[in-house]
């Protein structure tokens, strides 16, 4: 639970931007050695403020009070000084060095402090010594490249830990991490705690703020509008703070008539990743992956698309076998892959909404392959409406809108390909509650409308929430199936480790 | 929480969006702004800088940098760049030479000897960078660039071939009714790739490939396909600029056509196409192609030294890039 003892006092904090008022009033307090979530819909201010917390933006008016000081004219480098550290989303690792020397990063140990000369000996020393008593068996020598998103993370508290920080922010730390990997990250967040160390935790999994933290600060449209004890409230109670109104379903699950299969695959083979996969698709189906991270779901996706080669297999769309040898053969077939990574893999940011959105298929909008301007903008204004997508035109750069809505104009993107298979990675990685009930509601208007629909998802609750069917990975094989009615968290999660569960 | 609140949260995206937009036609008029500031300039510094003459002359030698700028354009605007404009320029013309000449070809068919050889070099600098797969087209047009200006050096053992007959003339040295053939070949030119770019699939691909490669390639965009089109183009481009280069001096020569690539890059940045590819309008390389044309004549007009010259053309690069860096920076923060 913590100390009583303050470390963190912010008061009436007011952020103004060019047409914006991002902040207003906002307060928020943390005791010495507590796990405190921010939480908020997209655009409710987080960023915002914890951008004010580590000095990159000014406030208006308000003050903040830190270990017993008033702070005033805050710089990033000030901010870390007296112990304010900040983990991002994208984290601030250098790929080539190893884990000892990102930790000791700025702040190494010289043997002799004015020639420069480095200690290496003390340094992995006390990097081993550090790991150990964060229970983390990471050795200190390793490549950070070589590591996986969530040992990264974990150095990089290494680091904040190492350089003394009394106040660590985590800004969505899980959201590209496995269960697993997120279990692990709690368990280093417990260890930090434990030394007194206070933890902003901001995240979009209402579930681990549930499970982790002591106090939430709940942020809507720029006011902080409750601070509550996390066990006197229900993750209902959270949404219904955060949005303002009740969401009454978080899955509004409609299941559709199954109809022909669509897809089916058979054999895939990957050198080293995939092993055997065989599954089938009908019209009118949400079929789930589920499994780790690595376990090869998106591979599989990836191999099923055309985007990384195989070396056997077949693939057969509406009863015909299909050779997919490039992403445009898959799309020529009438698939659409709606990847995980919408900024490097799905979107286009500089360009506009009405590029992105017909840039698959652009032919259908020509003749001779001249452009049909109009006809570009006619599909793309009424997707928009349909989708609900809030824009200041279809000429906006898409790199300016919110995660939500961009994942609409990736949604739209595909839409308008006129795909009959959506595989979504990660449907709704990064993006709020309502934004996320909405894509939901789109999911089950393309399987009304006979599509059929394949979701890979690393949140447990979602694809049992949202699946017919569910398929677990483990290792590059398939390793069980499941109805939606038969699954459960724990058969799921024996399933995706691999583990004969003992009967 | 008030309703007026709401509704601020719901313009949250638009505004940066309309500010950067103002931001980048903002730039645009900047740089207009500064060709007419220096023509202004100009004027008052040199008597002759605004006589018929001398502007006949500046647009004469903008022609041959405002083609070569066309195939600059499109490698910049596929996050690339073309260092061997320059060499296909040369290479291009001595075949053509040769071929009318040393064997006595129908000068029709030299010239298609001349493009064809631009275009078959362009595209070999494609097929280095998507199928030999080195790293940036950097490396392989740096490469081009030496290998071409070598054999332009070899096949004549370094001398020049003139006296060509009329029709290889006819796009530098011939008018229609006062108006030279080469301004309207540069007007049709900007015009017909205008449209290709904002008006047709392929033009729009190239936009694609330059704002994001792995996306369009998801997207069934044929990557490798739009690159080796954008470097043969530009190969393409480069020997009709040396068409044209070739008619107006009535003579063609193997170093003709060096640090051509330094102006076309310089125009390209200067008109507000971005080093980080998939940004950028064609109709504005124009007026970075005139600001280096009236700068360097303004230059000679004053009788400033060749190498102050060449520190000017060098500043001003470094300057449009930064100015591109910052644009970028606006860009980012707005969000």
């Amino acid at each position: 639970m913590g100390t009583n003892q303050l470390l963190l006092k912010v008061e009436g904090i007011s952020k103004k931007f060019p047409g914006v008022q991002a902040l207003s009033m906002v307060s928020l307090e943390a005791n010495v050695g507590e796990v405190h979530a921010i939480a908020g819909e997209n655009g409710a201010g987080k960023s915002t403020l914890i951008k004010i917390l580590t000095g990159a933006h000014q406030p208006d008016s308000g003050t903040i009070f830190f270990d017993g000081h008033m702070l005033k004219d805050l710089t990033p480098r000030k901010a870390m000084q007296i112990g304010i550290a900040c983990i991002y989303q994208e984290l601030n690792l250098i790929p080539h060095l190893n884990v000892m020397e990102n930790i000791f990063l700025g702040r190494e140990i010289r043997r002799v402090e004015s020639l420069g000369i480095l200690n290496r000996a003390e340094m992995r020393t006390k990097a081993t010594a550090l790991l150990a008593e964060l229970g983390l068996s990471i050795d200190p020598a390793a490549r950070i490249g070589s590591l996986g998103v969530g040992q990264q993370q974990m150095v990089e508290i290494c680091r904040a830990v190492w350089s003394n920080a009394k106040l660590i922010i985590m800004d969505e730390p899980t959201s590209s991490l496995s269960e697993k990997e997120a279990e692990d990250l709690f368990r280093i967040v417990a260890q930090v705690k434990a030394r007194g160390v206070t933890v902003l935790f901001i995240s979009h999994r209402l579930d681990e703020i549930k499970n982790n933290c002591d106090r939430i600060t709940i942020l809507r449209d720029g006011h902080s509008v409750a601070m509550v004890d996390v066990v006197d409230t229900s993750v209902d109670d959270i949404i219904k703070l955060m949005v303002g109104r009740d969401i009454k379903n978080k899955y509004p699950k409609i299941r559709a008539r199954h109809q022909d299969v669509v897809l089916s695959v058979e054999g895939l083979n990957r050198k080293g990743i995939l092993h055997d996969i065989s599954f089938s698709l009908r019209a009118g189906e949400v079929l789930g992956f589920a499994g780790l991270v690595g376990s090869g779901r998106t591979e599989t996706a990836r191999a099923v698309t055309g985007a990384d080669p195989i070396d056997s297999g077949r693939i057969m769309v509406f009863g015909k076998e299909v050779k997919i040898r490039s992403p445009k053969d898959s799309i020529d077939a009438g698939i659409a892959f709606l990847t995980e990574d919408r900024k490097e893999q799905g979107l286009i940011l500089i360009q506009s909404v009405a590029f992105n959105s017909t840039m698959v298929k652009m032919e259908q909008y020509a003749k001779y392959g001249v452009l049909n301007l109009g006809a570009v903008r006619t599909a793309t204004r009424k997707l928009a409406r349909e989708l609900q997508l809030k824009m200041a035109g279809i000429d906006m750069p898409v790199g300016k809108l919110s995660g939500g809505n961009q994942q609409k104009v990736v949604i739209a993107k595909w839409l308008l390909s006129k795909a009959r298979i959506f595989i979504f990675d990660e449907p709704t990685r990064g993006i709020d509650v309502g934004a996320k009930v909405e894509v939901y509601k789109l999911i089950n208007d393309l399987v009304e409308d006979g599509a059929g629909v394949i979701i890979i998802c690393s949140e447990m609750d979602e694809v049992m929430g949202m699946a017919d069917r569910i398929l677990v990975m483990h290792e590059g094989r398939i390793t069980a199936e499941f109805d939606q009615n038969e699954a459960t968290q724990e058969k799921i999660m024996y399933a995706a480790s691999d583990i004969q569960k003992a009967s | 929480m008030s309703i007026s609140h709401q509704v601020a949260s719901a313009s949250d995206n638009t505004k940066p969006s309309t500010n950067s937009v103002i931001a980048g036609h903002l730039y645009e008029l900047g740089v207009l702004l500064s060709l007419l500031l220096l023509c202004v300039v100009m004027t008052f510094l040199s008597s002759r800088f605004l006589t018929m003459d001398n502007l006949m002359n500046v647009a004469s030698q903008a022609a041959v940098s405002a083609i070569v700028s066309i195939g600059m354009f499109l490698a910049i605007l596929t996050a690339g760049i073309d260092l061997s404009v320059g060499s296909i320029l040369a290479l291009s013309t001595m075949m053509m030479g040769i071929a009318c000449v040393k064997w006595g070809w129908n000068p029709y068919l030299s010239i298609l000897v001349c493009l064809g050889t631009g275009s078959l070099l362009g595209f070999c600098n494609g097929i280095m960078l998507t199928k030999l797969r080195l790293p940036h087209p950097f490396i392989s047009t740096l490469g081009m660039q030496k290998m071409a200006r070598g054999i332009a050096l070899v096949v004549t053992a370094a001398t020049p071939i003139s006296m060509f007959p009329q029709p290889i003339q006819f796009l530098g040295n011939d008018s229609v009714a006062t108006v030279p053939v080469s301004f309207i070949l540069v007007a049709l030119l900007y015009i017909a790739m205008y449209l290709f770019l904002t008006r047709t699939t392929v033009g729009r691909h190239i936009y694609a490939v330059g704002g994001n490669k792995e996306a369009s390639r998801l997207s069934g965009i044929k990557v490798h396909g739009i690159l080796n089109l954008v470097y043969t183009i530009s190969g393409f481009t480069a020997a009709l600029a040396g068409l044209v280069l070739a008619g107006r001096v009535n003579a063609v020569y193997p170093l003709a056509g060096v640090d051509y690539e330094t102006d076309a890059i310089a125009a390209v940045i200067i008109g507000g196409a971005s080093f980080f590819g998939g940004v950028g309008s064609i109709g504005n390389t124009i007026i970075g192609v005139l600001l280096i044309a009236v700068l360097r004549n303004g230059l000679n007009l004053l009788n400033v030294d060749s190498a102050y010259q060449t520190f000017a053309i060098g500043a001003v690069i470094i300057i449009a890039v930064f100015v591109d860096v910052l644009r970028q920076q606006v860009m980012k923060s707005g969000k």
